[in-house]
C-alpha cells in the first residue's frame, strides 16, 4: 500500500514534482556561477561571429577593405585602437575588429563543425564495438589506436598537400583526429552499460539490437558524450588556429585566428594590438568553453564534486570552511 | 503435463586465456546436469548459496545464455537454443524479474514507458491502449498511475520492484522467472512484495520459478523447493516437507543458519556450521559435490556422483538423514526432531 492509497491528498503531486536527470543536472549548473559566465562569454561570441556581417556592414568597414589613407600610418605600419578602428589595423590597413570577429565565425564553425562529425561517427563507432564485442570490437578498437597515435601534424601536412588547404581539409582533418577519442569513451561506457540489469531485462523481453543500443544505451551515453565534446569545441579551436598558423588550414584574405597570428608575429613591437585582440579572443573562446565543459560534467555527474571544488580552490575554502565548522560543532 | 522441463541442463563457461591466440584454459561448471519440472499454477523455489548457479539456470532458461548441453522443454515444445527470431514468442510466455531494483530499471526513462516496452517491442495495441494498459498495470500492482511520467530514481526499492511486476506482468506471461527479486529489499518490503506476487499468481494463473538465497523467503512463497549446491540439484521436495525433514545434509545445513526471531528458540537449537568455503566451479569436487564439507561423508561420496532419487522427495546423497539415520548433531535425536517443530523462520509472522 503506498502513501497516496492511504491518503491521497497526503503528498500532492504539485509539491514534489518530478525531475528528470536533465532538470537536475540544469538546478545544478544554475549555482554554479563560473559555468554560467563562460556560458555567457560563448553565447555572446556566438552572437557576434553570427552578426559579423552586420557589424561590419555598420561600421562601413568590410573584412578585405583597405584603409590605406585612414588605416596606415606614413612609416607603412598598422594604427594603434581608436575610435574608426576599435582593436586598430593590420598591415594592409584592414580593420583588425572587423577581421577577429570574422575570424570567430570562422573558428567557431570549424569547432563545432568538426566535433559534430567526430561525435557522430565516434558515438556509432564507438557503440558499435563495445555492443558487438569479440571481432568487431578487435578491428575497431585497433582502428581507434591507429588514428589515435598518428603524429597530427604530418597527417595534416599530408592530407593538406593533397587536397590543398581549405575550409572543408581543415574541419576534415580536425574531425578525423577527434572520433577516436570520443569512439574509445563511449566503446567503454558501452560495454558497462550492455552489463547493466536493465539491458538484459530488454533482451529477455526479445527487443531487438538497434532497439537495445538507441533505446536503452544511447540515452545513458549522453552525458559523457555532451561532456566530451564541450571540451573537444575548444580543442577543435585551436587545433584550426595552429594549422592556420602554419599555412595548413584557412588561407588568407579570409580571416581567422590562426592566420591573424600569423601574420601579427612580424609586427609584435610595434603594434602589440595586432598580436593581443587574436590571441586574446583564442584564449577567451577556449577558456569560456573548457570552463563551460567543466560546469556541464559537474552538473551531469556529481560525482565529480570534490574534483570541483579542488581546482577551484578559493570557492572550497570559502564554503569548505563554514563546513568543516559545522561538522565539529556536530561531532562536539 | 508440465509447463516447463528442464532436463539434464548443463552450462558451463569457457575461461579463456590470451589476447589474440585465445585458448580455452578451464570451465566454470555454472550449472551442472540440472533437471526440474513446472506444473502450471505451481511456485517452484530454488535456493542456494551465491554462485550455486541459480541465476545463471534462470537465465538458461529464460534463453538469455545458450545451454552448452541439456534441453529445456515450455509448454511441450523444445527452446533450447532457439534463434532470437524463434525465441520470440515465447518470450511472451516467458517473463524475467531481477534482483537488483535499482539496476533493473533504465534510469534514463521514464516509468510508463518502461512498464511498455514488452507491449512495444511485441506490438502489442495502439499508443493509446498501450497506455491505459500500463496505467491499469501500475494499479493492480499498487503504484499510482498518475506517476507514469516518473523516472525510477523517484520511487523506493519496493516501488521500483513493484515496476518490475508491472513489465514482467505486461504481456500476461505464463511463466514467470523471479530471480531473487526480494533479496535486495527490506524485510517489511520482502512481504509485501512476497504478497502481491501470491495475489497475482491466484488472479492470472501465474507459475513462478522462485529463486532466493534465503529458505525463510522462499518457505513462504513455494509449493515445492529446490536446493541447489555448485551447479547441481541437491535435494527436492514439497516446502513443508523439506523444512521439517530435510534429507540432504546441506540443506540441513542451510536450514540451521535461518534467523529466528526467538531468542529462546535460537539457544535451543543445534546449529550445523559447515567448515571450509564453497569450492571453486572452476574445479569443483569428484563424486558429491559437498562430500568435502559433509560431516557424513564417506569413501563412496568422493568417488560416486549421487543421483537424485526419491518418489516425492528427491535427494541427491548417499546417505540421506532419514528416521534411521539421524543428523549428527550434538543434541539426541528425539530432541532434534521436536527443536526443528519450533522453528520458525523471521519471515514467518508475516505469513
Amino acid at each position: 500500500m503506498t502513501l497516496t492509497e492511504i491518503r491521497p491528498d497526503a503528498v500532492p503531486d504539485n509539491v514534489i514534482a518530478g525531475r528528470s536527470p536533465w532538470a537536475l543536472a540544469w538546478a545544478r549548473i544554475r549555482t554554479d556561477k563560473v559555468a554560467l559566465a563562460s556560458a555567457v562569454i560563448v553565447v555572446v561570441l556566438l552572437l557576434l561571429a553570427a552578426a559579423a556581417p552586420l557589424i561590419a556592414q555598420w561600421s562601413g568597414h568590410g573584412p578585405d577593405d583597405q584603409f590605406r589613407d585612414i588605416g596606415i600610418t606614413e612609416q607603412g605600419l598598422p594604427v594603434a585602437p581608436n575610435g574608426t578602428f576599435w582593436f586598430g589595423t593590420d598591415r594592409l590597413g584592414r580593420d583588425l575588429f572587423i577581421r577577429v570577429l570574422y575570424g570567430a565565425r570562422v573558428s567557431l564553425v570549424v569547432g563545432v563543425v568538426s566535433t559534430g562529425f567526430a561525435a557522430l561517427l565516434g558515438v556509432a563507432v564507438g557503440l558499435l564495438a563495445g555492443f558487438y564485442g569479440g571481432v568487431i570490437d578487435t578491428l575497431l578498437s585497433r582502428l581507434m589506436d591507429v588514428v589515435l597515435s598518428f603524429p597530427y601534424l604530418i597527417f595534416a601536412i599530408a592530407i593538406v598537400s593533397i587536397a590543398g588547404p581549405s575550409l572543408t581539409a581543415t574541419i576534415g582533418v580536425i574531425a578525423f583526429y577527434s572520433w577516436a577519442a570520443i569512439a574509445r569513451i563511449v566503446r567503454g561506457q558501452t560495454l558497462s552499460i550492455n552489463q547493466r540489469e536493465y539491458v538484459e531485462a530488454a533482451r529477455s523481453l526479445g527487443a531487438s539490437d538497434a532497439r537495445i543500443m538507441f533505446v536503452d544505451i544511447l540515452p545513458n551515453l549522453l552525458a559523457p558524450v555532451i561532456v566530451l565534446v564541450t571540451l573537444l569545441v575548444p580543442a577543435a579551436i585551436v587545433f584550426e588556429s595552429t594549422l592556420s598558423y602554419l599555412g595548413l588550414g584557412i588561407v588568407p584574405p579570409t580571416p581567422s585566428w590562426g592566420n591573424l597570428l600569423s601574420e601579427a608575429q612580424g609586427f609584435y613591437r610595434v603594434a602589440w594590438w595586432y598580436l593581443t585582440f587574436p590571441a586574446g579572443s583564442l584564449l577567451l573562446a577556449t577558456l569560456a568553453f573548457n570552463l563551460l565543459g567543466d560546469g556541464v560534467r559537474d552538473a551531469i555527474d556529481p560525482r565529480t564534486e570534490r574534483l570541483f571544488n579542488r581546482r577551484r580552490g578559493i570557492l572550497r575554502r570559502r564554503t569548505g570552511g563554514k563546513r568543516a565548522s559545522r561538522v565539529k560543532s556536530m561531532e562536539g | 503435463m508440465n509447463l516447463l522441463e528442464v532436463d539434464d541442463l548443463v552450462k558451463h563457461f569457457p575461461i579463456h586465456e590470451g589476447a589474440v591466440l585465445r585458448r580455452t584454459v578451464g570451465q566454470v561448471h555454472a550449472v551442472d546436469g540440472v533437471s526440474l519440472a513446472l506444473a502450471p499454477g505451481e511456485t517452484l523455489g530454488l535456493v542456494g548459496e551465491t554462485g550455486c548457479g541459480k541465476s545463471t539456470l534462470a537465465r538458461c532458461i529464460a534463453g538469455l545464455h545458450p545451454v552448452t548441453s541439456g534441453k529445456v522443454t515450455f509448454d511441450g515444445q523444445d527452446i533450447t537454443n532457439l534463434s532470437r527470431s524463434a525465441m520470440r514468442p515465447f518470450r511472451r510466455d516467458i517473463q524475467v524479474m531481477f534482483q537488483d531494483p535499482y539496476g533493473s530499471l533504465n534510469p534514463r526513462r521514464r516509468v510508463g514507458s518502461i512498464i511498455a516496452d514488452p507491449l512495444v517491442i511485441h506490438g502489442v495495441g495502439t499508443s493509446k491502449e498501450r497506455r491505459r494498459t500500463v496505467s491499469e498495470l501500475m494499479e493492480r500492482v499498487g503504484l499510482n498511475p498518475e506517476h507514469y511520467n516518473r523516472f525510477p530514481a523517484e520511487f523506493s526499492g519496493g516501488q521500483r520492484q513493484r515496476i518490475g511486476v508491472a513489465r514482467a506482468l505486461a504481456l500476461r506471461p505464463r511463466l514467470i522467472i523471479c530471480d531473487e527479486p526480494v533479496s535486495a529489499l527490506d524485510v517489511s518490503i520482502q512481504a509485501q512484495i512476497l504478497n502481491l506476487l501470491k495475489d497475482l499468481q491466484d488472479d492470472f494463473g501465474l507459475t513462478y520459478l522462485f529463486i532466493a538465497h534465503d529458505l525463510s523467503v522462499v518457505r513462504h512463497v513455494s509449493d515445492r523447493i529446490a536446493v541447489m549446491y555448485l551447479g547441481r540439484v541437491a535435494e527436492l521436495a514439497e516446502a513443508d516437507e523439506l523444512y521439517e525433514h530435510p534429507r540432504h545434509p546441506y540443506s540441513d545445513a542451510l536450514l540451521s543458519a535461518t534467523a529466528v526471531a526467538d531468542p529462546d528458540v535460537a539457544d535451543r537449537r543445534e546449529r550445523v556450521i559447515l567448515t571450509g568455503d564453497v569450492p571453486s566451479p572452476i574445479d569443483p569436487p569428484s563424486g558429491c559435490r559437498f562430500h568435502p564439507r559433509c560431516p557424513r561423508a564417506k569413501e563412496i561420496c568422493s568417488a560416486e556422483r549421487p543421483a537424485l532419487e526419491g518418489a516425492a522427495h528427491l535427494t541427491a546423497c548417499h546417505f540421506p538423514i532419514g528416521p534411521d539415520s539421524p543428523a549428527t548433531r550434538n543434541a539426541p535425536p528425539a530432541a532434534d526432531g521436536s527443536d526443528r517443530d519450533d522453528d520458525q523462520p523471521v519471515d514467518g509472522g508475516t505469513r
